[in-house]
C-alpha cells in the first residue's frame, strides 16, 4: 500500500467470494437416463409405488405442461433450457427401499449433512429442530418423527405420506398450486420425486421447528421437490427450509412447489435460507431456481408468514404468495435477496385479498453487487369481496458498486374502495464516503459492508427463528465477500 | 507523534497541498486556520487516508512509522481519529452498534479484551452524559436526520470512546451554538494529555477561546504561510487573512 489513494478500499474491484458448500460427494446413485417423456413420469411413479390416482394426476400435469411455454416476463436472461438434457430421477442407491431408521442411512450421506452443519443423528441434533433431509431426488432421513407423532403431528417425506396418509395428500395436493398453474409448477407436478410433508392437528402448537434441508448432489439432474404443510384449526408451526448444491460448471435446474394451508385460527411461519450454488465470479454454472410457493389462508383469523433469505442460485424466479380467503386472515412476506457477480434474481410476492378485513405486509430488501441484477416483482390484489383490506408494502434496494442494477415492479389491483394501501420504495447505494467513514473508525471495508448490509436487512432477518437469524446474517456477509476492495 | 515533511497532495489531478511542513509532538494542541479553499480539509483527509487524495511528494511519519504504509483502518487502529466536517449518514445502522463495532475493533488491535454489551453501555452512557447527549440519539440510525449540532456532538462522543492518540478535528466547531460549542470544547479538553496530540482545523478563533492551542498555523494556497502561538489566532480574528497573504506573496 503505497499511497492513500491505493491503500483506500474502493468499491469497484470485484473478486470472488468462496462458496463453501461446493463439494461433491461420491455416492453410488440410481439415476435414470436424461430425457423427459410420459415414460419418465410412469417410471418415477412406479419407482415410488404410487397409487393410480397420483399417476393419473402426474400424467395430467405432464400433458398440460406440453401445451405450455416457458414464461419470459421476468427480468432474467439465460440461455434456453433443454428439458431433455436433465435426468429426472436420481437416488442414492443404498436407500432403494427407503431407510427404516437413521441407522440405515448411508454414512456418507450422514457425513454430507454433518459437513453442512446439520447433524441427522438425533442424539447430536439441535434440540428444538426436527429435520427432513432431501438428497437429490429422495428424502433420506427425518429426525424426531416419533416424538412429534405423540402429539399427532405428521412430519415425513412426501413419498412416505403418499403411502401412509393417502387421504390427506389427495385432499390437499395441488389444491393451492394446481397442476396447470404455471410452466414450472406443471413440470414439478409431473416429475416431483420427493419433498416434505407436515400435518399439524387441531389445536396443536408444534413444539419444535420443522426443517427440510435440500441438497442437490448428482450431476445433470434436476431437483423437483414438493412440500405440503397443513395447519388444522388453531394450530401453529414454524417451518424452515435450507438449500445447497455442489459447485459445477453447468447449470442445474431446480423447480420446487410448496403449498401451505391454514384453517381457522391457524398459523404457519415458513422461513427459507436459499443458498444454492450461485455460479462463479464470471457467471459460469449455478442453479436455475424456478420455484412456486403459495399459501392459502382458508380459515378465519389464520396467518401465513413467508420469510426468505435468497443468497444463492444463478437465476432466481420465485414469488411466495398468500391467498387471503378467510376473513381477518393475515399474509406476510419478508425477503432479503442478495445478488453478487452475475447472479440474477426476480423475486417478490402476491397477496390476494379475498376475505373481509384481510391484512398483508410486504417488506422486500434487495442487495446487488458486482454485475448482478435484482428485481422485486409483486402483486397486491384486493378483490371486490375484500372489504376493509389493508396492505403495507416496503421495497428497498441497496447497490454496491456501479455495475449492478435494482428494479422494482409493483402491481396493485384494487376492486374495493374500502382498501387501505401503502407503498414505499427506496434505492440507496453504499458510497465510498460511508466506507471511508467506517474505516476511519477502525473497521475494515468488508466489516463495514457487512454492518451496513445487515442494518439494511435487519427488519427481515429479525423475523427468522433465532438459530437461523445468526446463520443468515453470516451468510449475507459471506455472499458479499469480495464485493469490495 | 506526527512529522509532515514537504507534503504535496493532488485531488483529481489538481495540486491542493504544495509542500506542507508540520511537526506535532505528544501533549500538544495545534490549530490550523486558513481561508476557504486553502487545503485544510485536504490535509485532514490525506492524513486519514481517503481515496482520491494522491500524495505527489513528501513524507509523513506517524508514531515513528511511514503513515502511507497504513490503510485508513490501520491508521484508526493505531490511534488516529478524524472528526468529520460533514459526518456521513449510515441508514439502518444504529449509532450504538456502530460505536461498539468500532470500539472493539480498536481494542482488539491494542490487544485488549472486547467490551461486552453491559460494560460498553455503561461507558457510552457516561461519555454521552458529559456531552449532554440524549441516549436516544444512539439508538437511531447513525447521523440520519441528526441536526448539525447533534452530528458534531456525536463525532466528539466517538472520539471520547475511541481515545485516540492523535485527533484531527475538521471544523468540529462549525454549525454549533454557543452552548454546544462549550460542551464540545470541554469534550476536546478532556482528551488533552501528555501522550496525546490534537490538530484543530477551524475557520474561526471562537473555538480557540475554549481550547487553548499551543501553536497556531495559517494554511493558505496549500502551504503553511505563518506559524505562531495563540496570539496568531487573535491576529487573524482582528485583521483577517489579507495582510498575511500579501506578505506571503511578497516573500
Amino acid at each position: 500500500m503505497a499511497s492513500p489513494a491505493d491503500s483506500a478500499q474502493t468499491i469497484d474491484d470485484f473478486t470472488d467470494g468462496d462458496y463453501k458448500y461446493g463439494f461433491v460427494t461420491d455416492i453410488e446413485a440410481d439415476t435414470i437416463p436424461q430425457g423427459l417423456s410420459e415414460d419418465t413420469v410412469r417410471f418415477i411413479s412406479a419407482k415410488k409405488n404410487e397409487p393410480e390416482w397420483l399417476l393419473e394426476w402426474r400424467l395430467g400435469a405432464y400433458r398440460h405442461w406440453l401445451t405450455m411455454t416457458e414464461p419470459h416476463w421476468a427480468k432474467l436472461y439465460y440461455p434456453p433450457i433443454d428439458y431433455q438434457a436433465s435426468s429426472y430421477y436420481s437416488a442414492p442407491k443404498s436407500s432403494d427401499d427407503g431407510p427404516k431408521s437413521l441407522d440405515e442411512v448411508d454414512p456418507e450421506i450422514l457425513e454430507v449433512y454433518a459437513k453442512l452443519g446439520i447433524p441427522l443423528k438425533e442424539q447430536e441434533a439441535l434440540s428444538g429442530i426436527a429435520v427432513d433431509a432431501v438428497f437429490d431426488s429422495v428424502s433420506v432421513a427425518t429426525t424426531f418423527k416419533a416424538k412429534l407423532g405423540e402429539m399427532g403431528i405428521i412430519f415425513c417425506a412426501i413419498s412416505e405420506a403418499i403411502q401412509e396418509h393417502p387421504d390427506l395428500v389427495r385432499q390437499y395436493l395441488g389444491s393451492v398450486v394446481p397442476t396447470g398453474d404455471n410452466f414450472y409448477a406443471a413440470l414439478n407436478s409431473a416429475v416431483f420425486t420427493d419433498g416434505s410433508f407436515a400435518y399439524i392437528p387441531k389445536g396443536v402448537r408444534c413444539p419444535m421447528e420443522l426443517s427440510t434441508y435440500f441438497r442437490i448432489n448428482a450431476a445433470n439432474t434436476g431437483q423437483f421437490e414438493r412440500t405440503l404443510v397443513i395447519a388444522e384449526e388453531g394450530s401453529y408451526v414454524s417451518y424452515l427450509e435450507g438449500c445447497t448444491a455442489p459447485q459445477r460448471d453447468e447449470n442445474q435446474l431446480h423447480a420446487a412447489v410448496v403449498e401451505l394451508i391454514t384453517l381457522d385460527d391457524a398459523e404457519i411461519k415458513y422461513s427459507t435460507v436459499q443458498n444454492w450454488y450461485p455460479g462463479d465470479k464470471d457467471g459460469k454454472g449455478g442453479i436455475f431456481n424456478f420455484v412456486t410457493k403459495r399459501g392459502a389462508c382458508r380459515g378465519r383469523n389464520s396467518k401465513i408468514s413467508w420469510t426468505q433469505v435468497e443468497t444463492g442460485s444463478a437465476i432466481t424466479w420465485k414469488y411466495p404468495s398468500c391467498l387471503l380467503i378467510g376473513d381477518n386472515s393475515v399474509g406476510e412476506f419478508y425477503s432479503v435477496a442478495v445478488t453478487n457477480n452475475y447472479q440474477q434474481a426476480d423475486t417478490g410476492t402476491k397477496m390476494i385479498h379475498i376475505g373481509k378485513n384481510t391484512r398483508s405486509t410486504i417488506i422486500a430488501k434487495g442487495i446487488s453487487a458486482g454485475h448482478a441484477q435484482s428485481t422485486y416483482r409483486g402483486l397486491v390484489r384486493i378483490a371486490k369481496s375484500a372489504t376493509g383490506a389493508r396492505n403495507y408494502t416496503q421495497c428497498d434496494s441497496l447497490l454496491i458498486g456501479d455495475k449492478c442494477g435494482a428494479h422494482t415492479v409493483p402491481y396493485i389491483e384494487v376492486k374495493n374502495r374500502s382498501a387501505h394501501m401503502e407503498h414505499e420504495a427506496t434505492t440507496s447505494k453504499i458510497s465510498d464516503d460511508q466506507l471511508f467513514y467506517c474505516q476511519s473508525r477502525g473497521l475494515s471495508a468488508e466489516d463495514a459492508v457487512t454492518m451496513i448490509v445487515n442494518g439494511f436487512c435487519k427488519q427481515v432477518l429479525q423475523n427468522l427463528p433465532m438459530e437461523f437469524a445468526v446463520e443468515a446474517q453470516k451468510l449475507v456477509g459471506i455472499s458479499l465477500e469480495g464485493s469490495v476492495g | 507523534m506526527l512529522e509532515i515533511k514537504n507534503l504535496s497532495v493532488a485531488v483529481d489531478g489538481k495540486e491542493i497541498l504544495v509542500g506542507v511542513d508540520l511537526t506535532v509532538n505528544a501533549g500538544e494542541v495545534h490549530a490550523i486556520m486558513g481561508p476557504n479553499g486553502s487545503g485544510k480539509s485536504t490535509l485532514a483527509y490525506a492524513l486519514a487516508g481517503r481515496a482520491g487524495y494522491k500524495v505527489t511528494s513528501g513524507s509523513v511519519r506517524y508514531q515513528g512509522r511511514d503513515l502511507f504504509e497504513l490503510s485508513p483502518e490501520e491508521r484508526a487502529r493505531e490511534g488516529m481519529f478524524l472528526g468529520f466536517q460533514y459526518p456521513v449518514e449510515i441508514p439502518g445502522v444504529a449509532g450504538m452498534n456502530f460505536l461498539k463495532s468500532a470500539t472493539n475493533a480498536i481494542r482488539r488491535h491494542r490487544g485488549e479484551d472486547e467490551l461486552d454489551a453491559m460494560d460498553f453501555l455503561k461507558l457510552v452512557r457516561e461519555k454521552a452524559k458529559l456531552l449532554k447527549m440524549d441516549e436516544k440519539l444512539l439508538h437511531r440510525a447513525l447521523n440520519v436526520g441528526f441536526s448539525g449540532g447533534e452530528k458534531k456532538r456525536n463525532e466528539v462522543l466517538q472520539m471520547a470512546m475511541l481515545e485516540p492518540r492523535l485527533a484531527i478535528l475538521d471544523e468540529t466547531d462549525s454549525g454549533l451554538d454557543v452552548d454546544a460549542l462549550r460542551i464540545v470544547a470541554d469534550g476536546i479538553n478532556r482528551l488533552r494529555g501528555p501522550d496525546r496530540a490534537i490538530l484543530l482545523i477551524t475557520h474561526y478563533q471562537r473555538l480557540l477561546n475554549y481550547v487553548a492551542p499551543d501553536y497556531v498555523h495559517v494554511l493558505a494556497g496549500g502551504r503553511i504561510i505563518k506559524s505562531g502561538d495563540a496570539a496568531l489566532a487573535l491576529e487573524v480574528e482582528d485583521q483577517g487573512y489579507g495582510p498575511m497573504l500579501s506578505d506571503a506573496v511578497a516573500a
